[in-house]
Formats: C-alpha cells, structure tokens, sequence
C-alpha cells in the first residue's frame, strides 16, 4: 500500500528546493557562509531539541559533541593527508566518538534529575574543554589550528562554498526526514510520554533508562556531525566550539523557533545567525549593537513569557485549536441532523 | 489462604520524613474487586503505589502470583502483569487517544489486538475520538481512555485509583459499567471515595485509617453495618 504523503512534507520539499536555488539568486560569500552556518546550527539545534522537546532532557553540556565533532575532523586533516578518504575517515572518527562519548555520558548522567543531570553535563563539557586547553600538541590549545579541506576535482574547486553549502543543506534536509521518522515511529511517541511522566511510562512497563540512553546517543551523533560541518566550513578549530555559549545558542535557538517541533529549532538557528550578522554591522551605530547577546538575552526573556511553545510551536496549537474548532461545528451538524 | 493473587504483610512506607503506611495488610483473591476505603490521607494510593513500586516500602513484603514483588522497580512489576490507573489518570497530553494506547501496549500480538477491540468496543467515545490529543479530552474520556489502556495488556490484576473524581454522575455511571464489564475478566483492586460506586463494584473490602488496616470483611455486610461506615467513612 502506497503511504500518503503528509502535506507538511511537500511544504519541506518544497522549501528545500527554494534554498537549493538560493545561490544561483544570491551568490555573495558572505550570503552563502551565513547560510552554511544557519544550516549547520540548525543540525546541532535539532539534536538539541530530540532531547530537550523530545525527553525532557536539559543539557548545559551539548557543546561537548560539537567540539568532538569539530576537533576529530580537524586533527584528522592536520594530521593526515587532505584527501576525500580522510575526510570520510575524520567524519566517521566523529561520529563513532560523538556515540561512545554520549552513550558512556547518558550511562553515567541520565540517571539524574533534572537540574543534577544539567549540572554534570556542564561538568563533562568543561572537562573536553580543558582537555582541548591542556593538550596542546594535537590540539593547539585555545590558539587552535587551521586546516586544509580536500581540493575538489574540476572546476567544482572554484565553486568551494556552494559545494559546502549544498553539502551542508542536503545534510540538514536528510537529518530533518530521518529524525521526523524517528520521533514519529513508536520509540519517539514513548520519548514523548517520558517527557511528559517518567513514572507513569515505568508502570507501564517500559523501563526508561535504554530509550533515553538511545536518545542521547542519537542526539550526541547528530550533534557531532553539527561540529564537522562547522569546522568543514571555517576550516579552523578552536577551543570556543565547546564552550558554554555554544549550548546555549541550541538552547536559545530551540526554544525561540518551537520545542519539540525539529523544524522550529531550524527557524530558530536561521533567526539568530542573521541576527547576530545584521545586529554586529549596526555596532556603528550604537555601541550596544555590539553585545547583541544582551538584545537576546531579552528576547529569551520575552519569547519564554508571551511563546513559551516558540514561533512553529505556538503556530501548530492555533492551527490545531481551528481544526479542533471545526471538528466540533461538523460533529454538532452532523448530531444535529441525525436527531 | 492458598487462593491469592496479591498479599500485603506488614507494609509499611516512608515518603520523605513521613511514615504513611503503618503495617497495612490485606490479600486479593482471583475474580474478585477488592476495595481499599477510607477517608482522605487515609493512605489508599500510597497503598497503590506501594504495590506498584512507584513509592518504595520501608518494610514487609508484596507478594504477586506467590512470588515476592517488594524491591522490583514499576515496569518489572507490570510486567508481571498489574495494570495502574493513577487517581490523576496519566494520560499523556502530547500525544493523541491512538497513540496514549499504543503506547500502553507492551505486546502486538492477536491476544492484544483482541483485548484493544474488545476495549475499544467498551469505550467506543476512544474511537471516535482516536485522532484527538490526550490533553483535549473531557475527565471522563480521560479516566476512561487510563481505564482502556491498562486493559490492553495482559493483566492479571488492575489498580484503580478513585475512577470517580471529579466527574459527572452520569459518566460515573458509564465508567461503573465499563469496570463492572472488564470484572468478568480480570480482578481489581478498586481505591474509591464514592461509596455508592464502591458498594455496587465491590465483593471485598478493607478499610484504611491513619494508614493503617483497620477493618475488613465482604462488602454485603459493609452495606448493613451504618456504624462502621459512620465511623470510618464519614457516611451518616
């Protein structure tokens, strides 16, 4: 039986097919760099919000699996030659280190509550921090390294950054799909009742513990392939990429665009880069322009009081709220008329 | 007593500093709804949770089906086959009727999807409704679609707390009938204020007081005895 498409899918098809022709519209490097971060960020929001939406998991220390992310592409390439083949090494280095490290950290953390489990997560991010700090002749310390990115055959090479834009968009595309279905599937809809009350999931049965071991793991690959792509992009790592404002730009990127909705996370992360870009060319202006995260600080303050679902997240209840409406009126008709 | 599906001996349990159960005992036998009365903060659902493993017992021993259940955490206790309808209903708000029920099945095999059909046919409002989110439900189609989910899996034995609260007579009618259907099929362990809900649904009874066992017998002689049911219940 041929499954019906959802009409949200066609929706994402279609925008997908508008930011492939984005460039060939605007092609200017800063437009395409901007566009890669949005991309990429929205990756590592997305992982954010499988467990914050999804599982009712705070992390402080999510930025851990981005710099795993970030540091295992970039020493692979500064190490070893600049070749396709270890440019697939370093990916599948980070993506099999991002799982051990969040299967190992969900082990020893996930039995906490709430605010104990968001503090030690804290605590394992500082830790890869001072690691990436102290152990200068892999990683450079906080001066970090650049490296060489792999040349690309033909005249593909003159087309660099649209190569790593498409690269980057596809990748958002595909993990978008792939984690819809599985939030979707049977595992997703427990994840949502442990959200809700982990309690009750566990007189039903279900021990909770390996669904969100599971979560986090997942959460903790996509995030580290978040980090690949932002090192591919700037080919350059440093220490900052697991700092704490790294979480916080998912946790305000997640919130602002719609918790446990995957795509608000993505809307999320391409308002908050092109914020960031246009708030720090109006420095000119006023000099408060500069601390544009003071200017967010208030907006997380605002969306949380008057959005606490964010922009798709308080979009869906209004349009589930009409169709509910709606429902009511044709039931009502329809008793009516039998009566 | 050789016939029991559940024995409780000399339960007690501690939430926090405070001691709520005090040697609670009482047993359940196959076939029969037991119910747990008693007034407010009497200690009815931390008897629940207590057997369901959801509040841990300072002392004494649960025993299921003859096997000791007391230090098993609540899904190995499920499993063993006890279904728990909390007093809030706990149903999942995020998540539609289909899903809340989906969610509740630990097995798809024939005898599940048979018992989710007979359910379904029980609570046909759950059909209608299927699509619906949890959180938009009515309380009675909430204490129902709880009622209806802990069915769906095998179960020996249902914890039911206080299915009457907060609802409509008329709907607590449906829902004694529903539970007086689902009784021909499996026993229940049945926490209920309303004592017309409780006398109509119960063959047993055990009466709780400062947490503690006071009184028991069958629920025939319970309707006679005003005395007791002044005393205990607050029923004049």
């Amino acid at each position: 039986m041929i499954k019906t498409i959802q009409k949200s899918t066609w929706i994402y098809i279609a925008v997908a097919f508008m930011l492939v022709l984005l460039p060939f519209f605007k092609d200017e490097r800063w437009f395409l760099f901007l566009m890669i971060q949005v991309f990429t960020f929205g990756i590592f929001a997305m992982s954010y919000d499988l467990l914050l939406g999804y599982t009712g998991i705070v992390s402080f220390g999510h930025a851990m699996f981005f710099g795993l992310g970030a540091y295992s592409i970039g020493i692979t390439l500064n190490f070893l030659e600049s070749t396709f083949m270890n440019l697939f090494l370093g990916i599948l280095l980070a993506l099999v280190l991002g799982g051990i490290v969040a299967f190992f950290a969900g082990i020893l953390t996930l039995r906490l509550k709430s605010h104990y489990y968001a503090m030690l997560t804290l605590a394992l991010a500082s830790l890869f921090l001072v690691l990436a700090e102290k152990w200068r002749s892999v990683t450079r310390g906080s001066d970090g390294f650049t490296f060489r990115i792999p040349e690309l055959p033909g005249p593909l090479q003159d087309h660099r950054n649209l190569v790593v834009y498409m690269f980057c968009l596809v990748s958002m595309v595909l993990i978008f799909f792939g984690l819809r279905r599985l939030t979707e599937s049977p595992l997703g809809k427990i994840l949502v009742a442990i959200r809700e009350n982990e309690g009750r999931v566990e007189s039903l049965g279900f021990r909770i513990m390996p669904y969100k071991v599971i979560i986090s793991v997942v959460s903790g690959v996509v995030a580290s392939f978040a980090g690949v792509l932002y090192a591919i992009s700037i080919r350059f790592v440093g220490t900052n990429v697991f700092g704490i404002d790294v979480t916080l730009d998912a946790l305000l990127m997640t919130i602002i665009g719609g918790v446990g909705t995957l795509v608000g996370p993505i809307i999320g992360a391409g308002i908050i880069e092109f914020a960031h870009h246009y708030l720090s060319d109006l420095s000119d202006v006023h000099w408060i322009f500069e601390r544009w995260i003071i200017l967010f600080g208030i907006v997380y303050i605002l969306a949380v009081i008057f959005f606490p679902a964010g922009i798709v997240g308080t979009l869906w209840h209004k349009l589930a709220k009409r169709k509910h409406k709606k429902q009511e009126m044709k039931q009502k008709t329809s008793d009516k008329l039998a009566s | 007593m050789t016939n029991t599906l559940l024995k409780l001996e000399q339960i007690n349990t501690h939430i926090e500093q405070f001691h709520i159960l005090h040697n609670v005992e009482f047993e359940v036998s196959p076939g029969e709804v037991t119910v747990l009365l008693g007034r407010n903060g009497a200690g009815k659902t931390t008897t629940l949770r207590t057997i369901m493993g959801l509040n841990n017992a300072s002392n004494g021993t649960v025993t299921f089906k003859g096997e000791d259940i007391t230090k098993l955490p609540p899904y190995h206790i499920a499993k063993k086959g006890i279904g728990y309808v909390p007093e809030d209903q706990g149903i999942f708000y995020g998540l539609t009727v289909g899903e809340n029920m989906r969610v509740g099945m630990r097995k798809e095999d024939d005898a599940t999807k048979e018992r989710m059909e007979w359910v379904l046919e029980l609570f046909p409002d759950l059909k209608k409704f299927w699509k619906k989110p949890g959180g938009q439900l009515s309380g009675g189609q909430k204490q129902m679609l709880s009622i209806a989910r802990s069915y769906v899996n095998e179960n020996d034995l249902l914890l039911i707390d206080e299915p009457s609260k907060g609802l409509a007579p008329v709907i607590v009618e449906k829902v004694i009938e529903s539970i007086e259907k689902m009784k021909e099929k499996t026993t229940v362990v049945l926490v209920e204020q309303n004592f017309y809900m409780a006398s109509r649904l119960g063959d047993r009874f055990y009466i709780l007081d400062d947490g503690m066992t006071v009184h028991h017998g069958d629920m025939s002689a319970l309707r006679e005895d005003e005395e007791l049911k002044r005393k205990y219940l607050g029923i004049a």
